[in-house]
């Protein structure tokens, strides 16, 4: 799958972008930046918690710290993200 | 200006509505997930503190909380900035300075 929006899908000539499969692509686009950003942030956020002087490589506990971490980050997300979207309807609701 | 007149002046003609609908919605989607990324890293050190088994009632309650008030610092900003530029100025209101 070509990177672009669909004009050089040009093996149907004519040149024409249909609206669909761009709205498919950017989709796919955005749902990929948004994974990047949370691996980035969890990524960042659980080095700081379980790697204190970083040694010659991961030991155990340093592992299982970050398998840890990394389910209660999503934990954490999921709970502002509820959070955020009950007060975005209080909003509303109150407007 | 809206995206239809961005558009037209960027020489474009005007935009497929269902496109332009679709960018409208994709951007207010965007906009609520951009907060929540920025909301769960400051949350998360104001109300984790060691990674444990599960997310404890009381962590979960300050991240609650920590929405909440990050919503409300928000709002307070905007009113109070609001009224201290009608007395005082800050931004200026031209463009062309």
């Amino acid at each position: 799958m070509e990177g672009g929006f669909g004009s050089d899908s040009g093996g149907s000539g004519g040149g024409k972008l249909d609206p669909g499969l761009i709205m498919e692509q950017v989709k796919v686009q955005i749902a990929v930046a948004n994974a990047q950003e949370l691996l980035q942030r969890m990524t960042d956020k659980c080095f700081r918690k379980c790697i204190g002087k970083p040694g010659g490589s991961l030991d155990n506990s340093e592992q299982k710290c970050i398998a840890m971490c990394m389910d209660r980050y999503m934990d954490a997300w999921n709970t502002v993200s509820r959070a955020y979207n009950s007060r975005l309807q209080r909003e509303r609701a109150n407007m | 200006m809206d995206s239809s007149s961005l558009s037209s002046a960027a020489g474009l003609g005007t935009v497929d509505p269902q496109l332009q609908h679709f960018i409208e919605v994709e951007t207010q989607k965007q906009r609520f997930q951009q907060l929540v990324h920025q909301m769960t890293e400051l949350c998360w050190e104001k109300c984790m503190d060691k990674p444990g088994p599960k997310l404890d009632s009381r962590a979960e309650a300050c991240f609650v909380n920590c929405v909440e008030r990050f919503i409300d610092t928000s709002q307070f900003i905007l009113n109070r900035l609001e009224q201290t530029q009608k007395s005082k100025p800050v931004f200026s209101e031209s463009l062309s300075d």
